[in-house]
């Protein structure tokens, strides 16, 4: 069984669902690794879950990194383990210095809970290993602060080593349509989601936990799940 | 705050919000005048919000009882069987007053609130709703109003991460001085491990857990027992603030601790702060308290026992824990990093005691303080009766373009258009359970958690048809959050009121609210849907102007597989499209009326209980035999609107056919009235014959297909002599239901533009 640990921060309020996901639907293991503990207790995946960590009071994700797991969790990714940043979690790995960017507020200064559509692309990474390019997702937000930012030298740079793994999209995986931006939320070159040069870091927007069963209206959300499971089998991918 | 000495004058006494009488009956429970914060004490627990003194003669008439209640009123919320060994805890209570004069807070403490009344009877708070209504968007401070109040329990819901995923906007020029935030959630506990507001077992310890106390929110309660005048602005510092942060870490940690044995009750500092709290839980066990003021967790220097007694601060817990076990009970709060810290010991006295470094401040028999409190019969007397609506003087639109800009007005119309704008800034879809989320079905549906089950959830009341006749009004709220419940496939199981009027001084307000309890009564006997939770908000007035009367129904329905859930829009093109049931209906308190005439006019459409019961047994059969692919029940902007609601989501037409029956067009299209509902199916013939048998009515409208909505009048049996009423492209249709909120708010819409063109003209 592949082992999943989620890490609970106070306010974190994806927690269970992710371990729900893993547990009963994909057919793993999920379990919560409280943010006050210093190990994994024997990961082969670590997710960083949506919520309002530490109230996002001061910046979302800002205080979370100082965390004492957050060592562990470096330690993890440094030896080239999975990593996935979902909604709080990609805020918090981005201020914790594994993905670049930050995520500000939402253009029209509202939270944003809507279906939206990504397009795979850029790399091959732990989490898209196997997804066909350009294939389109049905994913959830529910965010405030998912307006994704850096300097141009940066997003050239991103673009180039194929660091932008999920773009905001139409249902036909349009992006740049004149006059419609694909991102709701501002975000610069509608990037829903990043990775780190090597892959195995990736922190995205919308909530894949929240869309694998037909019962809650989309499945997509599982194809990430799938997509570690084949690189932790060595099956491709980037590790 | 300065404290007093007695005696008091007359000034103060009426500040505390007491009349002399009854300052006069506090003397005599005590034997001498009471001490400054004896005063405030009384002061809270003999308001309105918390005695219920004006509702109590009339709240004993409502049903509260079922072999599925577990837990009726006087808990803090209700509690039903689930089956599987689950229960379902529940409540819908109102933030009006507050929300008013600090729309964002006060919606946001709304929330929370609701959510602390919930786990802390041991439930994992599953599901929030809101039914709000306010006044004209036009009206002095509406936009802002409405924007604060969603952005306020958008902001609490999505931080505390449970989901808000139905809820009831209605603007009417009636509420322009007091707009209604009511608040609902919904829980889910182990049948065996519910927890009750006790202060049991001499000598045990009491604890407070949570954020520390402030002065924020002293004598809330109070403010909310007393209608608004010019100082309503001068009230905002009576406003609580909320913080949603520490509400989540107060869920885990409540949550946990009540999984172990550590505790014997626990109840939350809602209303009246920490007096309320502890004087509820000793009156319920006949015990006594002592509490020790010095040692609550304080946020400002220099508070008063006074001020910390009737602070209204949030996230705060109340637990009386078992002797011996206070060391386990402070290590599982601390985890969290919440204060946790004695304050006190259970008496067996009757009296309620606090000290101030030792010196007894207060000193009250707790019977005084709960039982006694005031109850009054007040005074009732039956309003004026309504104008009636002269159909003659309302022009009939012209068939055809006309219509369809009558149509398109009626979608524009914030209450009837999509409510997109406000639940797109609420998180929907955390803790993966939403099976139908919002504007999706009639009735929100989630997961019952670790079962294939789906609990429905709908609230609402049209304060309209109150106002008309309180208690057809009344009962009408009911019987639509049942169909509302019913039309997604779930059988209605309990039900839990908000009763919001303007001020029970007045005869006719009296009246009306005893009308109402009534029209609740008849309604919930009728569909077996006990009422086990509620509130009373008094005093929505302004200037002596009062709210539409508005007894808000929260209705809950259990479904065996969630996954059967069917939503109010058509489906696919091939679809046979019905109208089930003969409800009365009419322009009396319609939205088109309002809209034409800017005015509420009568009269109210009558309901027939019994036949009411008979559409909602029929559709569950219906939906039993898998023949419904969509349900949309008729409500606000009549046929016409509902036919047009259920083609949007999924761009499907539809052609419909009705029969020419002698009434207007723009009644048949635009009438309001309950127990009719509008569903689709892929088997019309089964459909039909279920009906027949059941003896419900069932009229075949058309077949769903196309990208255009058209109603047609055929004489019975010429369905080919037919005029058409209206036709226009669904897509037309949607821009205009889909921006009418927003244009609203933005006040965009010209007013002049806004209403059909009309012509004295008969089709």
């Amino acid at each position: 069984m592949t082992r999943f640990a989620v890490i609970s921060f106070p306010g974190s309020n994806c927690d269970d669902d992710c371990v729900r996901v893993v547990n009963e639907v994909v057919g793993e293991t999920g379990y919560k690794v409280r943010h006050d503990e210093r190990t994994l207790d024997r990961a082969d995946v670590v997710l960083l879950p949506g919520g309002f960590s530490f109230g996002d009071y001061l910046r979302c994700g800002a205080i979370a990194r100082f965390s004492p797991i957050m060592d562990a969790v470096r330690a993890f990714a440094a030896a080239g383990g999975p990593v996935l940043g979902i909604c709080n979690g990609f805020q918090i790995l981005t201020e914790a210095g594994l993905l670049p960017g930050v995520l500000r507020r939402n253009v029209g200064l509202s939270f944003i809970c809507e279906d939206t559509f990504v397009r795979v692309e850029g790399r091959q990474t732990a989490f898209t290993n196997g997804l066909e390019p350009g294939s389109v997702l049905k994913l959830p937000i529910a965010h405030n602060e998912g307006n994704y930012f850096a300097d141009d030298e940066t997003l050239n740079r991103l673009e180039g080593e194929g660091q932008v793994v999920f773009r905001y999209c139409t249902e036909r995986g349009e992006t740049g349509l004149p006059g419609r931006p694909a991102a709701p939320n501002g975000a610069a070159r509608d990037i829903a989601g990043v990775s780190n040069v090597r892959g195995n870091i990736v922190g995205l927007m919308p909530h894949p936990e929240r869309c694998c069963e037909p019962l809650l209206g989309g499945v997509h959300g599982r194809q990430l799940f799938d997509a570690v499971l084949r690189t932790i089998a060595g099956d491709g991918g980037p590790l | 705050m300065k404290t007093l000495q007695p005696p008091y004058t007359s000034e103060v006494i009426a500040a505390h919000g007491l009349t002399d009488a009854e300052y006069a009956r506090i003397e005599a429970h005590l034997g001498r005048a009471p001490t400054w914060p004896e005063l405030g004490v009384f002061s809270v627990l003999w308001s309105e919000h918390c005695s219920y003194k004006s509702s109590r003669v009339h709240l004993g008439r409502l049903p509260t009882k079922g072999p599925q209640v577990i837990h009726g009123p006087g808990e803090n919320a209700g509690v039903v069987d689930a089956g599987d060994g689950l229960v379902l805890v529940f409540k819908m209570e109102s933030h009006n007053h507050p929300s008013f004069i600090e729309p964002r807070q006060g919606a946001a403490t709304g929330v929370g609130g609701i959510l602390r009344d919930v786990f802390t009877m041991g439930a994992r708070p599953i599901a929030l709703a809101d039914a709000l209504r306010f006044g004209s968007p036009d009206a002095a401070r509406m936009s802002h109003l409405v924007k604060g109040v969603v952005h306020g329990i958008g902001g609490y819901g999505n931080c505390v991460g449970v989901p808000t995923v139905t809820g009831d906007v209605m603007f009417d020029p009636e509420y322009d001085g007091n707009i209604l935030v009511n608040a609902f959630a919904l829980g889910v506990a182990r049948k065996d491990g519910i927890f009750l507001g006790r202060a049991e077992g001499i000598g045990n310890p009491v604890f407070y857990v949570g954020s520390k106390t402030g002065r924020d929110g002293i004598h809330g309660a109070t403010m909310a027992s007393a209608e608004f005048g010019a100082d309503s602005e001068a009230k905002r510092p009576t406003v609580q603030v909320g913080d949603p942060f520490i509400e989540k870490l107060l869920i885990e940690a409540c949550l946990e601790v009540m999984s172990t044995d550590v505790l014997v009750g626990i109840q939350d500092m809602g209303a009246a702060g920490l007096t309320s709290s502890s004087c509820e839980m000793a009156a319920r066990s006949g015990s006594g308290l002592v509490l020790r003021l010095d040692q609550i967790p304080m946020r400002e220097t220099g508070m008063t026992p006074y001020e910390l007694l009737l602070s209204e601060s949030q996230e705060r817990m109340l637990m009386v824990c078992r002797r011996g076990e206070e060391s386990r009970l402070v290590a599982l709060v601390a985890r969290w990093g919440l204060d946790v810290c004695e304050v006190g010991t259970v008496t067996d006295t009757g009296r309620y005691v606090c000290t101030w470094h030792g010196e007894v401040v207060v000193d009250v028999p707790i019977g005084a303080l709960v039982d006694d409190a005031p109850k009054y019969n007040r005074p009732m007397a039956a309003p004026p009766p309504m104008p009636v609506l002269d159909l003659d003087a309302l022009p009939v639109p012209h068939v055809g373009a006309a219509m369809t800009e009558a149509l398109l007005s009626l979608l524009a119309r914030p209450t009837i258009a999509s409510k997109r704008w406000v639940y797109r800034q609420y998180d929907h879809m955390v803790r993966t359970g939403t099976v139908l989320r919002p504007g999706q079905g009639d009735a929100a549906v989630v997961r019952l958690p670790e079962t294939s089950r789906g609990v429905a959830i709908s609230v609402g009341c049209n304060g309209r048809f109150v106002a008309l006749d309180a208690r057809r009004g009344a009962a009408m709220a009911v019987a639509e959050a049942a169909l509302n419940v019913v039309c997604v496939g779930a059988r209605p199981l309990a039900v839990t009121d908000c009763l919001n009027f303007a001020s029970p001084e007045r005869p006719e307000v009296m009246y009306s609210f005893s009308e109402a309890i009534d029209g609740l009564a008849e309604a919930c006997l009728a569909i077996d849907a006990p009422i086990v939770s509620g509130n009373v908000s008094f005093y929505n007035e302004t200037h002596k102007r009062g709210i539409l009367p508005t007894p808000m129904i929260g209705l809950i329905g259990l479904m065996d597989d969630a996954s059967r859930a069917v939503g109010q829009a058509f489906k696919e093109a091939g679809h046979e499209v019905f109208l089930l049931g003969k409800g009365d209906f009419g322009l009396g308190g319609s939205e088109y009326a309002a809209l034409c005439l800017g005015a509420l006019q009568g009269p109210a459409p009558s309901l027939d209980l019994a036949a009411h019961r008979l559409l909602l047994d029929t559709l569950l059969t219906l939906h039993e035999a898998g023949l419904i692919t969509s349900a949309h029940d008729v409500s606000e902007g009549g046929l016409a609107v509902c036919l047009a609601e259920a083609c949007f989501e999924f761009g499907v037409g539809l052609v419909a056919t009705v029969p020419t029956t002698g009434a207007r067009p723009d009644v048949l299209l635009f009438g309001e009235g309950p127990s009719r509902v509008v569903v689709s199916t892929q088997d019309g013939d089964r459909l039909i014959e279920t009906c027949r048998f059941a003896g419900l009515a069932c009229r075949r409208l058309g077949l769903t297909g196309g990208d255009v909505l058209s109603m047609r009048l055929a004489p019975a049996g010429h369905s080919d002599a037919t005029t058409t009423l209206f036709d226009a492209p669904v897509s037309r249709l949607r821009d205009s239901w889909a921006e009418g909120f927003e244009q609203a708010l933005k006040g965009a819409r010209d007013p002049a533009s806004v209403g059909p063109t009309t012509q004295e003209t008969e089709p």
